[in-house]
């Protein structure tokens, strides 16, 4: 039972940092942008598929380490020639237009890459078990857990210690006042989309390596990503951060005791969220 | 562009819609198209009511369209082999829902109340997917059928006559159109629109402004759910993807195509968009492609849609 139990809160672990991952590139570009991505899920995909296609020329290590950065490339393209037209503009058409690319984005890489689903192989040496009694314990899963720290642990550094960061906090804070101080706008804009992109990319080629590939893998993982967001506060990073890890780890204990309910408890807890405290659990107050 | 007088436009419209399956198939479309393109709009003017009327941003009303539709094909099939009774069931476990949900949302605003619907929406799309033992999970409610109209004189044969249950949906939509238009009349409806229009100083007006968007919710979604009942009966049958949130993204693009600021732009929107899906999905497997490129492109053109435009033009 133990055994049982430890299980599925690591998976959960696992799971939570899924969400949190993208949660937290999602959160970036909202918070800066005013911008949901609804292909944020599309991205993770195209990260994945990149991998793919990556490694037999690189290998594992160097499509983990090109696969990201390539598609923040491409989110750093979309942006410029697309989501750039909707700041300032009604939440509306933001949501309609990412909408719209999550579909594009789908159909574009079951067109390039089929609509089967696709192996993705990871080192040996990182699937095998690492202890008998611990069966799921796998060094894919601690070396996941740990990447995801340190992503976020990056994140953290970059946000606070570089100009970049500095200024997208400041941003999120009063983007007209950082405007007038001389910042360019719409090039921080853009590198901040790109930064959540790249999260969105890491993410896509962990889960390939977990989950393998098809076109829809973004699609169960936004959903959670949003509800993360929303349990953990609008606006708040660290919020986010933890709502991702709350809910995974939720849902993980959930599934032991009642499997079929694993996916329904993270809405009953975004539920409890918005009834004691609309904000969430780090939002600022009257933020939104 | 002259301007067309609002009565003259009712009454056009009206015209349309009463003769349009004599003309359907001569211009290349069928009955069933016509009562789809109904049914749709139907669905994006409800969601129209809290969106263009209230300024309420909803991506999340495929579910409580599910829920109708549900709620129909359910009763039918286990229950009480009746269409009304079907339909009455369906809509109120939608609106019931809406009821429900509302007061956990409706302090939120913008963005942050459109992620809270979806996410809710999501709710009921899971109980559809994993419920199977009711909702026949992913394969969803078949083996059932509209059953035919007992008005007491007479009996109405929905399912065999494909103009028939076009004129049974055309009385339906024209109920509810009739109602949404009377309740954006009226005094009520007049304080949506200065909410819509200035929240705060509605707020200082002594508005209950929570209370009244809770309102405008339920209405909407009532309406939506209408629509899901008669999208049951049309396919004599439901699956989850009737509730998925794409399913609330293509309402909320139908009331944006057509005009969100006009009582008829959701009904030009859903009849584009319905028209073009049919046709696309007929030409190339990679519809989803097209879909989300009319997104994208009506998004960067056409923000204030059809009717907008011509609005816009109208005016000197």
């Amino acid at each position: 039972m133990t055994q049982l139990l430890l299980f599925n809160v690591f998976n959960g672990l696992i799971i939570g940092a899924f969400y949190a991952l993208m949660a937290l590139g999602l959160s970036l570009i909202l918070n800066l942008s005013g911008v949901i991505n609804f292909a944020h899920g599309g991205f993770l995909a195209i990260g994945g598929y990149l991998a793919y296609t990556l490694v037999p020329y690189l290998g594992f290590w160097g499509a983990l380490v090109v696969a990201p950065v390539l598609t923040a490339f491409i989110g750093i393209l979309v942006e410029r020639v697309l989501i750039r037209r909707l700041y300032g503009r009604d939440p509306l058409y933001g949501l309609l237009l990412t909408f719209g690319l999550a579909f594009m984005i789908e159909d574009g890489t079951r067109l390039i890459w089929g609509a089967q689903s696709l192996p993705f192989s990871i080192p040996d040496w990182l699937s095998s078990p690492l202890s008998n009694e611990y069966f799921f314990l796998t060094g894919y899963r601690v070396f996941m857990v740990l990447l995801v720290t340190l992503a976020v642990a990056a994140l953290f550094v970059i946000l606070n210690y570089t100009r970049l960061g500095i200024r997208i906090r400041a941003g999120t804070l009063d983007l007209e006042t950082v405007s007038v101080l001389g910042v360019n706008v719409r090039v921080l804009r853009n590198l901040n989309f790109g930064l959540g992109i790249y999260l969105a990319g890491l993410a896509g080629v962990l889960a390939a390596g977990m989950l393998g590939l098809q076109p829809t893998v973004g699609d169960n993982l936004i959903m959670p990503s949003f509800i993360a967001i929303i349990v953990g506060g609008l606006g708040s990073l660290p919020g986010t951060l933890v709502g991702g890890l709350l809910i995974g780890v939720a849902s993980g204990v959930t599934s032991v005791f009642f499997p079929s309910a694993s996916e329904a408890v993270i809405y009953v807890m975004m539920a409890a969220v918005l009834i004691v405290r609309p904000r969430g659990l780090f939002g600022e107050e009257g933020r939104f | 562009m002259p301007k067309l007088d609002k009565r003259t436009a009712d009454a056009l419209v009206w015209a349309l819609l009463l003769t349009a399956p004599f003309w359907l198939t001569h211009v290349g479309g069928y009955v069933e198209l016509g009562s789809r393109v109904l049914i749709y709009a139907l669905a994006a003017m409800a969601l129209n009511f809290l969106l263009g009327f209230t300024g309420v941003l909803s991506f999340g009303h495929a579910a409580y369209f599910g829920l109708g539709a549900y709620g129909t094909a359910l009763t039918i099939k286990y229950l009480c082999p009746s269409t009304p009774v079907g339909m009455l069931v369906g809509i109120l476990t939608g609106t019931f829902a809406a009821a429900l949900i509302g007061p956990m949302i409706v302090r939120l605003r913008g963005v942050y109340f459109a992620m809270c619907t979806i996410a809710f929406g999501q709710v009921f799309y899971f109980i559809a997917f994993r419920w199977s033992s009711v909702t026949g999970g992913d394969d969803g409610v078949s083996a059932w059928h509209r059953m035919p109209l007992d008005l007491g004189f007479t009996s109405i044969d929905l399912l065999g006559n494909n103009k028939a249950f076009y004129y049974f949906a055309l009385a339906v939509f024209a109920v509810c159109a009739a109602a949404m238009a009377f309740l954006l009349g009226s005094p009520f409806g007049r304080t949506l629109l200065a909410i819509r229009e200035n929240e705060r100083r509605a707020r200082f007006l002594g508005i209950p402004v929570d209370r009244h968007i809770w309102a405008s919710w339920v209405i909407s979604c009532l309406f939506v759910s209408v629509a899901g009942a008669l999208y049951a009966l049309l396919n004599d049958f439901v699956d989850p993807r009737a509730m998925r949130w794409d399913q609330s993204g293509n309402f909320v693009i139908m009331a944006v195509l057509g005009g969100m600021r006009s009582f008829w732009g959701p009904l030009i929107g859903a009849a584009i968009f319905i028209v073009l899906q049919d046709y696309v999905s007929s030409e190339t497997q990679n519809w989803m492609s097209f879909i989300g490129l009319f997104f994208v492109l009506v998004v960067l053109f056409f923000p204030r849609g059809v009717l907008g435009i011509i609005q816009r033009k109208a005016k000197p």
